[in-house]
């Protein structure tokens, strides 16, 4: 029983690293095929650092990424305080029912939805080439608003509702005891959707698909052009590096979690 | 204890919704008096102290603070501070800063604060806690902290949420005789929420009963012990037996089928009443000596004494003695005239003080829950 | 009654609104709007009488979405009941596993699965034919398509099963068998029941990105299975028919809802559908 669930576990780790096994090995190959290995080589990481367009289009996604999740997470923390302290009733309901729509909706329709937008809007204002940065953020900020919002909701319904109260009861006005005793105990909840919406931005390709346009590339856009033609160990070697460089950060974060529990568990005693 | 009122209450009422919480309340809180209001849960109680905080506004009636109205004076301008249920410590700052947090609002110099804080802790025993977590701490510790913290900003008035309500029994007493202290040093007013009689009576200089949004009695504990108004107040504060009776004239009343002399006068002649005997005030005699003559149905032994249940005539006494009465003996009883205790009839009437339904258990049971308290 | 305090907080949420209203739902009032126009913004039914064409694409889409869930599922429960199974520490390094790939472009990934199916050049046939074996044609399949699918969506099943199982009290679980379950009996009566709130919703983070990809189809279909998301696709970035993908779109959303609420339909009663 044991080692038939050891070995099942391993089959599917194995399942879902396959591709990436697969990639890593051949972002070390001599020549440009992605399926014979021909030998080691660095020339796709040396070729990589001195492919422009691909920089700029990491650049770019950096950009987008960072710009988007901190609008999302201040315009999220707002929404999820003020949603908060609304009294139950159709406007509460209805507000927390439209979060949910990009979350439930394909994100195929989000994608052309907003396109659908921006491409009527920009008609209107007679500008041809509306879509840019500007839609990219705007789309965005939009599908991480949720989870912004998801994550620091429960946050807020855990922290003592008296806590306000005694601060303002100590002297502070009502929007500096916010600020100096609600904000930071829902602090952790706000990181985490800051993080979320951070990775959910550097990763999306389907919504930036449509709401993007050729002035403006994130690197996934620029990975699904390469795609169209043949892959050259190039964008193996990109993903690679993306790889590892979240391997560190996991382990990272894992590692300071594990310690920062460790130290919470020995108070405890 | 002075005779100024420090805070007035004037017609004040709240309505939640269609719940009216409070209906015309009046009191005067008097300066450096340790005042409880007590009752059960939904009587009221948190609304009354939060509208003192200024967390509430009423919506009718004044609040008078040191002969001012204070009705539209926000909370953070409010001379009085609160410690509520569950203390709402800041978690993200350590006791220390817990402790400073209301004397940086107010800009004081970062050498009196630290002299301050470091009085506050003596004063609740939290000597050379600063650094520590707040998360690390036991209830009985944060109860603390928190008292220091509203302590540090020098309030005339501290409000008390059921300060002890989370706190294990043990602590729960030595917390008592310790805030009893702290008030009486720093000769300020507490305003103490409760629904623990016991507590409320061995704490308070004043204690307010109060029930349905209404107070049903103003007093000492003692007065409220030995004098309660009506049935409601007979029974919430200690144990009572409660029967119907009649008034046959000044210091002569009926009950039980007997009559008894008493203490009380001024009501109608035949009025009908409530008279309330406690169940220590009885003495068991022998059959035939006393003026009531009973079957005991039950017996616990308490420690101290036993606690019988005796049908006198069908309705079921209390009555505490210190001699063993076997289940089913006859016993009989007599009763001092200054035992017994007459109230005019009230709503309550006929709604408590007979114990054929009763049991320890069930009696905990019903013991209304502190989270219980109303919350728009 | 009236509370100094809050009642200035709930206006903050008011810039959401407005973004909510102006990004979220005037969007999807367009999906609606495009669908019953012309290219010229005139009314017309043409585009959803349109869609009758592309009944096998919606099926195909719907077939392909229900197996590659369905698989999701009975590789996802047993992985997820395992990993709940173990010491704390490895819990959250298992989980860290499950969920990093979902940290690498998944166009990336799904290429690389390419190079694994390959006819020619395949690393699996590569590997067979190195041990004399016959090659096996797998790449521009409906197996490659789902297998696609199913990798790329596997995480989003392991995790909600899984999060729900961590949650499950272990001594409930003991007092099952305290009152007599066997192992299995318990798995069948405490374990399944109570993790059907997490199968429910990988059953939803599964089906309805499965349902409306558009890569997967084409990288390892080879285009020879358009799935309702590659005809959409084309509608906006080759053909410029806004109208008509704004129709397909308006339906995939209506069947998606559908599903929905069929499957909350199932799962209401106390006897969910397990497996």
């Amino acid at each position: 029983m044991k080692i038939g669930s050891r070995i099942y576990l391993f089959l599917v780790f194995f399942f879902l690293y396959a591709p990436i096994l697969v990639l890593l090995i051949f972002s070390f190959n001599a020549s440009n095929s992605t399926s014979v290995f021909a030998g080691v080589s660095l020339q796709w990481y040396r070729r990589l650092l001195h492919d422009s367009a691909t920089l700029q289009a990491f650049r770019n996604t950096l950009v987008l990424a960072v710009s988007s999740s901190v609008l999302a997470t201040v315009l999220g923390t707002a929404a999820a305080v003020g949603i908060d302290k609304m009294k139950k009733g159709p406007a509460k309901t209805g507000l927390l029912a439209t979060t949910n729509i990009p979350m439930m909706n394909p994100e195929i329709v989000t994608g052309i939805s907003m396109m659908l937008l921006f491409v009527f809007v920009g008609r209107l204002i007679h500008m041809d080439a509306v879509l840019g940065f500007g839609t990219l953020l705007i789309a965005h900020v939009t599908f991480n608003l949720p989870y912004v919002i998801l994550t620091v909701l429960p946050k807020l319904r855990q922290t003592d509702p008296n806590l306000a109260e005694a601060a303002q009861d100590l002297g502070c006005r009502p929007v500096s005891a916010f600020f100096k005793v609600v904000l930071p105990s829902i602090m952790p909840g706000i990181l985490t959707g800051l993080i979320m919406a951070f990775t959910l931005s550097l990763d999306d390709f389907i919504i930036s698909y449509f709401t993007s346009g050729p002035g403006f590339q994130t690197l996934p856009i620029a990975i699904f052009a390469m795609t169209k033609k043949r892959v050259k160990p190039d964008m193996y070697a990109l993903s690679a590096l993306i790889f590892v460089s979240i391997l560190v950060l996991l382990l990272l974060y894992n590692f300071m979690q594990r310690k920062s529990d460790e130290r919470a568990r020995r108070k405890e005693k | 204890m002075n005779e100024t009122a420090i805070i007035e209450l004037k017609n004040i009422s709240v309505t939640f919704g269609d719940n009216q919480v409070l209906n015309d309340l009046n009191l005067n809180i008097r300066d450096k008096e340790f005042i409880t209001l007590l009752g059960p849960s939904g009587c009221g109680k948190t609304t009354t102290l939060r509208i003192i905080a200024g967390f509430i506004d009423p919506d009718e009636g004044e609040v008078i603070f040191d002969g001012k109205s204070v009705k539209h004076l926000p909370p953070h301008k409010r001379q009085v501070n609160t410690i509520f249920q569950r203390y709402a410590l800041f978690p993200h700052l350590n006791v220390y800063e817990n402790v400073a947090f209301g004397l940086r609002i107010r800009r004081i110099p970062e050498k009196q604060i630290k002299e301050t804080v470091e009085e506050m802790l003596a004063l609740v025993n939290l000597k050379g806690f600063n650094k520590r977590n707040i998360n690390s701490l036991s209830g009985g510790q944060q109860q603390r902290v928190a008292i220091a913290r509203a302590l540090a900003v020098k309030p005339r008035v501290l409000l008390l949420d059921e300060p002890l309500g989370a706190l294990d029994l043990k602590l729960r007493k030595d917390m008592q005789v310790e805030l009893k202290n702290i008030q009486q040093r720093l000769g300020i007013t507490f305003i103490y929420v409760t629904h623990d009689q016991e507590e409320a009576l061995s704490m308070s200089d004043t204690v307010v009963v109060m029930d349905g949004g209404v107070i049903q009695q103003i007093g000492s504990p003692m007065d409220i012990y030995n004098e309660p108004k009506n049935a409601f107040v007979a029974d919430f504060i200690g144990e009572s037996n409660i029967l119907d009776g009649n008034m046959l004239d000044d210091c002569l009343v009926r009950f039980s089928g007997a009559r008894f002399e008493c203490l009380d006068k001024g009501f109608a002649k035949n009025e009908a009443v409530d008279v309330v005997v406690r169940p220590e005030d009885v003495d068991v005699v022998p059959v035939g000596q006393g003026q009531l003559k009973g079957t005991v149905t039950s017996v616990t032994f308490k420690g101290v004494h036993y606690e019988i249940i005796v049908d006198i005539g069908g309705f079921k006494w209390m009555i505490q003695t210190t001699d063993f009465h076997a289940e089913g003996s006859n016993i009989g009883l007599y009763i001092e005239p200054d035992a017994i205790h007459i109230m005019k009839k009230s709503e309550y009437s006929g709604m408590f003080g007979d114990y054929s339904s009763f049991s320890d258990e069930f009696d905990e049971l019903s013991d209304p829950d502190p989270d219980e308290e109303e919350e728009a | 009654m009236k509370r100094h305090s809050t009642s200035r907080f709930n206006v903050i949420a008011s810039p959401y609104a407005v973004w909510a209203a102006l990004f979220i739902i005037a969007p999807l009032i367009f999906v609606v709007y495009y669908s019953f126009t012309d290219a010229s913004g005139a009314f017309t039914t043409e585009n959803v009488s349109a869609l009758s064409k592309y009944l096998p694409t919606f099926l195909r889409s719907i077939w392909f979405g229900i197996v590659a869930t369905l698989i999701c599922l009975v590789i996802a429960y047993p992985t997820a009941y395992l990993i709940s199974q173990k010491t704390e520490n490895i819990q959250r390094t298992m989980v860290l596993l499950v969920m990093l790939p979902m940290w690498m472009s998944f166009l990336i990934r799904t290429y690389s699965w390419m190079a694994i199916l390959e006819d020619e050049n395949g690393i699996i046939n590569g590997f067979l034919a190195s041990l004399g074996l016959p090659r096996v044609h797998m790449i521009n399949t409906s197996f490659a398509v789902i297998l696609g699918m199913v990798y790329n969506f596997l995480p989003y099943m392991i995790m909600p099963i899984y999060s729900v199982m961590a949650k499950l009290d272990r001594s409930m679980v003991e007092a099952a068998q305290d009152l007599g379950g066997s192992r299995l009996t318990v798995i069948r009566r405490c374990i399944i029941p109570m993790s059907m709130p997490g199968v429910v919703s990988g059953i939803t983070m599964v089906f309805v990105p499965s349902v409306s990809t558009f890569y997967i189809s084409q990288k390892l279909g080879g285009g020879a299975f358009d799935l309702i998301g590659d005809v959409i696709e084309r509608q906006f970035q080759q053909s410029y028919n806004y109208n008509l993908g704004a129709a397909l779109s308006l339906v995939l959303m209506v069947l998606i809802l559908i599903s929905m609420a069929v499957m909350n339909r199932f799962t209401g009663d106390e006897e969910g559908m397990a497996i």
